[in-house]
């Protein structure tokens, strides 16, 4: 444990030096702007992410964000298994509040939104609490699947019916079925990592947010083919490949935390960064089927918590399940 | 007042606050205006009993312990725990909807607090919508209270999506983000009548609820 302790503290040290830079940088930059008006020209404005607000306030904002989620997420990590678990278990929540709240879901669907949220969501994290694989595997994809259904069925009304309920499945499946392999990282049992999968998850969540950050800085400076202008404006092809292919870098690096020898550590990275970047364009997808920009407003700058969560969700059970099916002995 | 009373009263106070922002999310949006420091009349949809509560917990604390809403006596003095809620916590200015029962003017009321330096909070639509217009038609009360009070501001606010929280018949509170918008004080027009203002500021309401939920298509 003091072995893994030290690690995570060495990694954490690490995030808080990038986001010191990340800071000294933008309090530059908003000082240059605020003394020259050279950097607020007119093309700065119509980039901007909120109206009133210009990139570089979009940008510490972002970093704010940043700085309050690796704090959180220091505390849940020293807090152990229940500190992730309560963590996540949060997570779902205001993830699944944002999604529903998008859906076409209405009074006949009370009963099944009320169980969603006051039981799946709870047993979920109580099943992987209790390390069951058997049960938290398929409790919501056939559970939830088949009961939620048949309580808004009791209700009587039959108008989008399939819409509804299948909607409500797609919330819980990614809201909390997939949120939730990623504490279940810490239920793994791999030979001489004993007491350090806390660790996984932070490699995973440092491998995959940082590829978002760099996608974002590579489509900043160099972006210029758009992958998909339908779904997303901003993803670039540049800004992608460039993102991708630095994070996988970045994941080998990392692998001195992990189970994986440097190249295994990198071809994860790489699946993960990838499943990432296509989570982020099917929750865009969605976003624009349903005429909003952001999931939500609770995370300062970035919008909601599905919004910054979106690629850790597509990731998590895939990750999950090649570190289970490689190397756990369970 | 009892030390004790006001603690509990605080006490209640914050966990309503909390509760409201745990199940809900809520936010304010300030379009065309600031948080105000200056006394005005919230006017707002209502859909719910829990509107003012969010109206409530969207202002600053400031602006909070100066604001009172207007509420049915009906309602409000049911049960003890509602009387404590509705009386201690929130202030509210409780009004007597049947006329028959009436012994003090409900605008008579409002203008009191007004002067008293308060701002108000009301629903001129005088009941909860629980149907499918957005709004219902509004009472004259507004427009007798604007018309006594020509100097305070009447600020639209908009409560979206509180009606899918927790329908009317329904127990338990379903988590959805909601938000609350606050619109440009609505302009006075000098010898106005009551019709042209009133339907003047129903569309000064209702043009706030634009980000509202996409949500309603299906229904």
């Amino acid at each position: 444990m003091n072995e893994s302790r030290s690690d995570l503290l060495l990694l954490l040290g690490g995030v808080a030096a990038v986001l010191v830079l990340a800071t000294i940088i933008g309090q530059w930059l908003a000082a240059r702007q605020r003394h020259g008006q050279s950097a607020a020209t007119p093309s700065a404005a119509q980039d901007s992410p909120q109206p009133g607000m210009s990139v570089v306030d979009n940008l510490n904002a972002r970093i704010n964000a940043w700085w309050a989620m690796v704090v959180l997420m220091g505390l849940a990590f020293l807090g152990g298994k229940a500190g992730v678990i309560i963590l996540f278990g949060f997570c779902s929540f205001a993830a699944l509040r944002e999604f529903v709240t998008l859906t076409n879901t209405r009074r006949d669907d009370h009963w099944a939104l009320a169980a969603a949220f006051f039981i799946v969501l709870p047993a979920q994290y109580v099943l992987i609490w209790y390390e069951w694989y058997g049960l938290y595997s398929i409790f919501i994809p056939v559970y939830g699947f088949l009961f939620l259904p048949i309580l808004a069925a009791l209700r009587g009304s039959t108008q989008h019916f399939l819409v509804r309920v299948a909607e409500t499945q797609w919330a819980l499946m990614i809201c909390v079925f997939c949120a939730s392999h990623v504490p279940a990282l810490l239920t793994l049992d791999i030979p001489g990592y004993a007491g350090r999968e806390v660790l996984l998850i932070a490699y995973l969540v440092v491998v995959v947010q940082i590829s978002d950050v760099l996608q974002y800085v590579w489509g900043k400076l160099y972006g210029h083919t758009r992958i998909a202008p339908k779904l997303s404006p901003s993803k670039t092809l540049e800004g992608a490949v460039g993102g991708i292919l630095s994070a996988t870098l970045i994941g080998a690096l990392l692998w001195w935390i992990t189970p994986f020898t440097p190249l295994q550590s990198a071809g994860m990275a790489l699946a993960c960064t990838l499943m990432g970047f296509l989570g982020g364009l099917v929750l865009s997808a969605i976003k624009r089927d349903r005429g909003v920009k952001d999931w939500g407003h609770l995370i300062a700058g970035h919008g909601g918590f599905i919004d910054r969560m979106d690629s850790v969700l597509f990731s998590a059970p895939v990750f999950f399940h090649l570190v289970r099916y490689g190397w756990d002995v369970s | 007042m009892s030390t004790l009373r006001k603690l509990c009263i605080r006490v209640a106070a914050s966990v309503i606050v909390i509760l409201a922002r745990f199940v809900t999310a809520v936010h304010a949006r300030w379009q065309g205006t600031a948080p105000r420091t200056a006394q005005c009349i919230y006017y707002a949809n209502h859909c719910s009993h829990g509107d003012f509560v969010l109206l409530w917990t969207v202002l600053p604390p400031v602006l909070r312990q100066r604001t009172r809403p207007v509420a049915g006596a009906d309602y409000w003095l049911t049960s003890p725990l509602r009387r404590f809620i509705g009386r201690d916590v929130f202030r509210a200015v409780l009004v007597e909807r049947d006329r028959s029962r009436r012994d003090n003017d409900p605008i008579a009321q409002m203008s009191d607090v007004l002067d008293a330096g308060e701002s108000l909070i009301i629903f001129p639509e005088g009941t909860r919508n629980t149907g499918e217009s957005r709004l219902l038609p509004f009472k004259s009360g507004l427009f007798h209270l604007a018309r006594l009070r020509p100097d305070i501001d009447l600020v639209p606010v908009w409560i979206s999506n509180l009606n899918r929280v927790l329908p009317k018949g329904e127990v338990i509170p379903i988590p959805l983000v909601c938000s609350v918008t606050f619109g440009a004080p609505l302009a006075r027009v000098a010898k106005e009548d009551k019709k042209s203002f009133l339907s003047r500021a129903e569309l000064a309401l209702q043009s706030l609820d634009n980000g509202g939920s996409a949500a309603q298509n299906a229904s």
